[in-house]
């Protein structure tokens, strides 16, 4: 996994509430047996129409947003299927925060195993850096993963809050699975009290 | 005085919790340990790919249960294999995967093979108390028995697979309770999509739910199942059930239930298994069963859920952000503002899934459809829920009047729930289905999805059109 320690890049505005993860990948997308690639995908079916063409409207496809590395986006974002595809698309086409109010609990979790850093913040710090990222592709922000901070494009700082044992592995690029084989003796004797305690399992 | 920790009253999940945590950090975060971990074919093989090209094993093969549901075909052929090669592809990792590392597996073929959350209670494999995860979030269904269930994501499958633990922070407790008695016509599923419309789907958000109160108690298994399988609608990490007789009941006898002096040694566990009088929730909603209509879904979010009796709402009927989504929802729907729920025509039903595929949502709907037909022009589909769930229906005859009401009797998977095999919506196309969610796209590209009970999706099957079951329940077939 990609260390996440500071990141300055252009924000994208998507203020809907409640985009859920059929939404960030749809299901077509999720028969690959692969983590890669999925960029091309994310958003298909908001992105482009039927034909593979796409639509204009859309904010990834506005020329000042092609190279967002930030979303924006409304109330509890990524709700819906486990699928960590959504987190693998998201990082494939280059978006490496999402700052939301909310996030779904799946999604949340799935972010900081692949390098993704999801800031909540308070509604009306949502509300002005949407509007900030409404400015296309002036609208630079900074996020900090070190002091915990957002700073928008007119110097605005907000703080906020993560988790001390995810933030040093994203700040230190950790896997999990490595720190956790280092305790399989604490594995083992767990195993073997249940063995006593609830044999049945 | 204070009173010692350990005779604090806990919640039910507390109790669970605290079974299961074999290090606790500094931060609160604990290393949980997992008793059973469902698997299926989309959110394993990158996984398995990842412990191979680790050299890691599985660490507990024997409470890994892997099964293929939501690529395999659902039509009568099936055994000729899979037509779309992506699909193929999924289903034989798996297949190659479960065999390679010895875990427990069930096989297209396999009579008892079927949805992952249909599978794991019906074989016995989820018992109350347990930790149980699955790359699935739909795997609150476990719940219903008293289980701490909750999807997670393909990394935290490998962390499973090699560790068979996972890192948690531990989340809050909330309470719903479900008080008297729910009327003729009301359902499990109307319950659920209720609550979800009074908490929004992030009510949930950072809460395990505890169902509780007397209309859920009522509630067979497979109710039970129902309302903890859409915890997640209602963006809870997992949703659970006190178990009592009714779950021990269902589990007895199945082929991994304990047996004779353990059978007796976990009931009198899982008897302790409820939340002490005192304990401390961080929510707490409070309906009175009595108040639930017939529900269904007007948008493209399982909040937007209404009694039948209802009309389609406005979007200014809504306040921040949701005023906007329900303005895409009702363009996506294609819904006008003021029409009655009930006056909405629908042209497929689809009766399946791990929300209501079991035996008793294939009654309810059977019973509704005994000497009917689906309205002229509506198409219909019967997914069971797993060969077994199938094989019983067929026992009881059920497929005889699913087919002469004109609905395909279809082989178990997910099907068209989310439709990643040929089962999917045509664009524009409306259907009543008794799955667990109607986002956009779900059962299709531009497919519109109004979720309900199996009854009501049945007799909506019926009239060719949305439907309050407790009047069409008046009409003679
Ligand atoms: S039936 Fe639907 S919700 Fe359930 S596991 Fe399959 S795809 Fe997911």
């Amino acid at each position: 996994m990609d260390k996440f320690t500071t990141l300055t890049g252009i924000a994208a505005p998507m203020p809907l509430v409640n985009i859920d993860t059929d939404m960030i990948i749809p299901k077509q997308f999720l028969k690959t047996i692969k983590r890669s690639g999925l960029g091309v995908n994310l958003f298909d079916e908001m992105r482009y129409d039927r034909d593979g063409n796409e639509i204009p409207d859309f904010v990834l496809n506005q020329p000042a947003y092609r190279d967002a590395e930030i979303l924006i986006a409304g109330d509890n974002f990524g709700c819906g299927s486990s699928r960590e595809h959504a987190p693998w698309a998201l990082l494939d086409f280059g978006i490496r925060c999402v700052i939301s109010t909310s996030f779904a609990d799946i999604f949340f979790n799935n972010c900081f195993k692949n390098g993704i850093l999801p800031v909540v913040l308070p509604q009306d710090a949502v509300d002005a850096l949407t509007d900030d990222a409404a400015n296309g592709a002036n609208a630079r922000v900074t996020v900090d993963l070190e002091s915990q901070t957002v700073t928008s494009p007119d110097g605005t700082v907000y703080h906020f809050e993560v988790d001390a044992f995810r933030k040093h592995c994203l700040l230190n690029g950790l896997d999990d699975i490595g720190l956790t084989m280092e305790k399989a003796a604490s594995i083992d004797t767990f195993e073997d009290q249940m063995a006593q305690a609830r044999p049945w399992i | 005085m204070t009173i010692p920790a350990a005779a604090a009253p806990r919640t039910l999940y507390d109790k669970i919790w605290d079974a299961h945590v074999v290090e606790r950090q500094d931060d609160g975060t604990c290393l949980l340990y997992i008793d059973r971990h469902l698997v299926h074919e989309v959110t394993s093989p990158q996984a398995f790919e990842g412990l191979r090209m680790t050299g890691r094993k599985v660490r507990a093969p024997e409470r890994t249960i892997a099964v293929p549901d939501h690529n395999v075909p659902t039509t009568l052929d099936r055994q000729t294999g899979i037509e779309n090669p992506e699909s193929r592809i999924q289903v034989d990792a798996l297949d190659k995967n479960a065999r390679e590392f010895g875990v427990n597996y069930y096989p297209v073929n396999d009579i008892r093979q079927g949805i992952v959350h249909i599978v794991g209670p019906e074989q016995g494999w989820t018992l109350p108390g347990m930790t149980v995860v699955c790359g699935d979030s739909h795997t609150a269904t476990h719940g219903a028995f008293g289980a701490l269930a909750h999807g997670i994501g393909t990394s935290e499958v490998e962390h499973v697979l090699a560790t068979q633990t996972l890192i948690q922070g531990k989340s809050k407790n909330m309470k719903v309770e479900i008080t008297g008695r729910i009327a003729p016509g009301v359902t499990a599923k109307d319950i659920v999509l209720r609550i979800i419309a009074e908490t929004g789907t992030a009510g949930g958000t950072g809460h395990v739910i505890e169902y509780c109160g007397e209309a859920i108690r009522n509630l067979s298994m497979e109710g039970r199942m129902t309302i903890c399988n859409m915890a997640i609608e209602g963006g809870a990490r997992a949703g659970l059930i006190a178990p009592d007789e009714t779950t021990f009941n269902y589990v007895k006898g199945r082929a991994h239930a304990p047996k004779g002096a353990q059978w007796d040694a976990a009931v009198a566990w899982w008897k302790t298994l409820f939340s002490d009088e005192g304990a401390h929730f961080d929510k707490v909603l409070t309906i009175r069963g009595e108040d639930i209509a017939p529900t269904v879904t007007w948008g493209t979010s399982p909040e937007d859920a209404l009694p039948i009796t209802a009309s389609v709402p406005a979007p200014e009927d809504f306040t921040g952000g949701k005023v906007e989504a329900a303005r895409r929802s009702l363009d996506y729907m294609a819904l006008t503002a003021g029409t009655p729920l009930t006056d909405i025509a629908i042209d497929a039903v689809f009766i399946g899934s791990c929300t209501n595929g079991r035996i008793e949502d294939l009654r309810a709907a059977a019973e509704v459809l005994q000497g009917r037909k689906l309205a002229n022009g509506v198409r219909g589909m019967v997914v069971p829920g797993s060969g077994l769930v199938r094989a019983q229906a067929e026992e009881e005859g059920l497929d005889v009047i699913f087919m002469n009401a004109g609905f395909e009797w279809r082989l178990a998977g997910c099907s068209m729930c989310l439709g990643m095999n040929p089962d999917q919506l045509a664009p524009g196309e409306r259907c009543a289905a008794t799955s667990n969610r109607n986002f956009e796209g779900r059962q299709g590209y531009k497919g519109r999805t109004h979720l309900m009970s199996p009854a009501m999706a049945a007799a909506a099957g019926v009239c060719g059109h949305l439907v309050d079951i407790r009047e069409f329940a008046k009409e003679p077939a």
